[in-house]
Formats: structure tokens, C-alpha cells, sequence
């Protein structure tokens, strides 16, 4: 669906990138992994098309082109309603205001937010706003699901309620990839894993392989530090 | 003292029988600050909004000279629109010069630099911390300094107060373009000065008294519109 070939990206000096080549295939669930830093929001943002690549290519290989939409550690939410926020990508698609209404509403009853539509969004709780925000991308139908640590601000039960969501929305056929530091929620998640270090992906394993090695010293280093009961 | 407290009590009671002259010369300010500040608000927050996205060569200069009109002074502008409308200048044929109009051109120039210098600001501030997300919805550049713009309405509407408060306590340059005259282009900050030099402190005591009336609502109306969205996002567990 979506290809980096060869891909580097700086920030200034900062080499956030280098040389990654990935190919996401339609149906993949796929998690990023790796220490903080080590380029897995840099690569979730070239995958969107986010940030511009110092070298390399981003290719699409579908016609039409993949909806692509994106879900942040902490989601970005408008001065206004619940509701009016997640109808942002149907109005800057240029939806008819009903239909972009209806969608919006259905979006919210998918992640259980109906009764808060009317509800300024900043006034949600942090659970809740990340809610909002997946029925924003869920709104938009789309072909990939882009997640950027979606869980890690989060309390248990907001954890488990976005987690839930977003098993339901992969089971549904969304393409996923998601950043994550919780390997359970890996686990439980993704059926491919890669692991970056310093910007470089040093391991593109299924899940399985990835939890029952062999992988490379650093990904086995890294693994023990998390899991040090392994 | 004697003669302050006098011109003091006189002005008050100038004010509380709403003298026809001082109510005139009151209206007549605020049409025009009210005027020049609509016109240069539209114009400064789509400035400083384009200027907040739009990346091009020289653009750091452009920001430097915008932060540096900031500090223009009023008798500049004064002077610099006296020369294009009077008689002999490239503006002249309009024939505005000494009426309202000018007065409104001269106040417009002088505060649609705070306008968009502060509109700047405050975008590219916030799109600094949001822009992506908004993009990631699909919006372009400029519809994201759109939706950032609607998003800090409450930040850009005391843009707005601030350049009303400095349309009508000015007075160098609407005294250049406006000539002062009575009953005509006579606004408060110049009535003041002419009144004192003529000696008539109660009249220019008692539009001295609304006119700092006027910017200390002004003041309670940006302090109390800043109280309002900081404890609004304080409840919300935002952090502004």
C-alpha cells in the first residue's frame, strides 16, 4: 500500500531516519518498538507523508491512493464540541454538512461517545479525548490507521477502552500500525514487529518471532530491559 | 489646587449632563478608532496568518520589520499619510485629507502592524504545537492557519481590544491628517490637547476621564476574557 525506500529524515542535524525501508501490505498489524528516540513517531510521520525525506522515496502503490489517518499520544482537540471536532476531516474533505454530521455521530457511537457530543471536547477526560480522536480517523474511513503511542498517557481502564477500540477497528480491515512501549500491548495487537534503534530498523519480525527471538543483540538487550523476568 | 479641583468637579458635571459637545467629540472617536480597528484587523489577522505558513525567501526580514512597526511613531504615519493625500500628493485627488477618512487611513496604518505582528505570533505558536495533526487531516497549510485563527478567536479578539485601545489614545498623526477642526475631525486625544492650550481644563479634564474610562474597559475586557479561557482550560485540565 504504502512504501519507504530507502528513507532518511532529518531535523536539522539530527539524522531521525536513516536508510529505512519498509513496505506496509493491506491487512498488516503492525507495531514499532524500540527505546524513546529511536525514530518510531519519525517513521509513522514519513509514513503519512508528514515530513519531508532528506533521501529515499515514499511510494503509494495503490490507485486511489490509501485514506490514510493518524492518532496522536495527545490528540490535538478544537475549542468547540466533540462533535464538531471529529467532523474536521469530513469538513476539510468538503463533505455535505449533514452527511458529515450523520458520520460524525456514528464515529462517536462506535467509540461510545454519543452522549458527550455536544460537550466541549477539552472538557473530556484524557481517555475520552483519545476516543474522540480514533472516532475523528474512524470518521474518515480509513484505508490505514497510523497510531503514535495512542495508549501511553492513559489510566488502566482508558487504556484497555482505547485498546479495545483499536482491536476492533484492525479486526474490521483497517491497515494499522501503531508506536508502542507496552509489549503486552504488542502482543495482544500487532502480528509484525519492527524494531528500530537510532533510527535504523535493526529487526521487520512477525510478533511471534519477535517475542521467541532469535533477533539481534540489540532487539534481545532491549527486550530484557522491558522484560526482565524473559 | 484650587483651580484643579475646580476643573475637576466642572468636568464631572460636564460628563454627567452629557455635554453635547463632549458627547459629539466622544462619538466621533469611537466611530473612527472603531472603524480604523475593523479595517485593520481584517487585514493584519489574514497578514499574519499567511505570514505564520508561508514559507519564501526573506521572510525573516519581513518578520523583523513587522515586530519593528510595532514601535512606529504616530507622527511618521502622520506625516507619511499627510504627504500622499494633501493637495500635491499622489493621493490628493480623493480630497480627503481633513475629513474622518483620513483619520481612519492614518489609525489603520499605525495599528495593522500590531495586528498581524500579534496574529503571527499566536498562529505560528500554535501551529507550531498542533499544525501537524491538522495536516494529518488533510488540511492545507493555509487551512490550518485558518482553523488555528478560529481555535485562539478569544487570543485574536483582545488582538483586537489592544488596537482599539491604541487607535483612540492616539494622537499625533489623526491631529496631522484630521487638522483638529470642530464639530468635523475633532476626536478626544486632540480636543484634549487644544483644550489645554486654550486653557478650557474642564473640558479636556472631562475627555480625559472618558477616554481613560474607555481604555480601562477595555483592560477589564481583555482581563477578564484571559481569565475566561485560562480557567475554561484550567477546568479542562489543559495546560494554555
Amino acid at each position: 500500500m504504502i512504501e519507504l525506500q530507502s528513507a532518511s529524515v532529518h531535523f536539522g542535524t539530527v539524522a531521525a531516519l536513516k536508510d529505512v525501508s519498509f513496505a506496509l501490505s493491506r491487512g498488516d498489524r503492525v507495531a514499532l518498538v524500540g527505546a524513546n528516540g529511536s525514530g518510531k513517531s519519525t517513521l509513522l510521520r514519513a509514513m503519512h507523508g508528514l515530513v519531508p525525506l532528506a533521501a529515499g522515496r515514499r511510494v503509494v502503490g495503490e490507485v486511489p491512493s490509501p485514506r490514510v489517518a493518524m492518532v496522536f499520544q495527545h490528540p490535538f482537540m478544537l475549542r468547540t464540541s466533540t462533535l464538531s471536532n471529529v467532523e474536521l476531516g469530513l469538513v476539510l474533505q468538503r463533505m455535505p454538512k449533514a452527511q458529515r454530521r450523520e458520520r460524525a455521530m456514528r464515529a462517536l457511537e462506535r467509540v461510545g461517545l454519543a452522549a458527550e457530543a455536544g460537550r466541549i471536547a477539552r472538557v473530556l477526560s484524557a481517555g475520552q479525548q483519545q476516543r474522540a480522536a480514533l472516532a475523528r480517523a474512524w470518521a474518515v474511513q480509513p484505508d490505514v490507521l497510523l497510531l503514535d503511542e495512542p495508549t501511553a498517557s492513559l489510566d488502566p481502564t482508558a487504556k484497555r477502552e482505547v485498546e479495545n477500540l483499536i482491536a476492533e477497528f484492525s479486526a474490521q480491515g483497517i491497515t494499522m500500525i501503531m508506536s508502542s512501549h507496552n509489549l503486552g500491548q504488542v502482543k495482544r495487537l500487532a502480528d509484525r514487529v519492527l524494531y528500530l534503534e537510532h533510527g535504523r530498523v535493526l529487526a521487520d519480525v512477525s510478533s511471534e518471532h519477535f517475542f521467541s527471538g532469535p533477533l539481534p543483540d540489540e532487539a534481545t538487550l532491549f527486550l530484557k530491559g522491558e522484560l526482565p523476568w524473559v | 489646587m484650587n483651580e484643579f479641583a475646580e476643573s475637576a468637579i466642572r468636568a464631572v458635571e460636564l460628563v454627567a449632563s452629557g455635554d453635547p459637545e463632549l458627547l459629539r467629540i466622544v462619538g466621533l472617536s469611537f466611530a473612527v478608532s472603531a472603524t480604523a480597528t475593523i479595517t485593520s484587523t481584517t487585514f493584519g489577522l489574514f497578514a499574519g496568518a499567511a505570514l505564520a505558513v508561508w514559507r519564501f525567501t526573506g521572510r525573516e526580514g519581513v518578520i523583523v520589520l513587522l515586530n519593528t512597526l510595532l514601535a512606529l511613531p504616530s507622527v511618521v504615519v502622520g506625516l507619511v499619510i499627510y504627504m500622499l493625500l494633501s493637495r500635491a500628493g499622489p493621493l490628493g485627488s480623493f480630497g480627503i485629507l481633513f475629513t474622518p477618512a483620513a483619520m481612519v487611513i492614518a489609525q489603520s496604518f499605525l495599528v495593522a502592524p500590531i495586528v498581524a505582528a500579534l496574529t503571527r505570533q499566536a498562529v505560528e505558536d500554535a501551529l507550531r504545537d498542533h499544525g501537524e495533526q491538522l495536516r494529518s487531516l488533510g488540511a492545507s497549510p493555509f487551512e490550518c492557519a485558518l482553523i488555528i485563527a478560529w481555535d485562539e478567536r478569544i487570543a485574536l479578539l483582545t488582538v483586537a481590544l489592544v488596537a482599539f485601545g491604541r487607535a483612540i489614545s492616539e494622537v499625533g498623526a489623526v491631529m496631522m491628517v484630521g487638522g483638529n477642526i470642530a464639530g468635523v475631525t475633532r476626536v478626544m486625544t486632540t480636543a484634549i490637547a487644544l483644550e489645554t492650550s486654550k486653557g478650557d481644563l474642564p473640558l479636556a479634564l472631562g475627555l480625559g476621564m472618558v477616554l481613560l474610562f474607555v481604555v480601562l474597559l477595555l483592560n477589564v475586557l481583555i482581563g477578564a476574557l484571559r481569565g475566561w479561557r485560562l480557567s475554561g482550560d484550567q477546568r479542562r485540565g489543559v495546560v494554555a
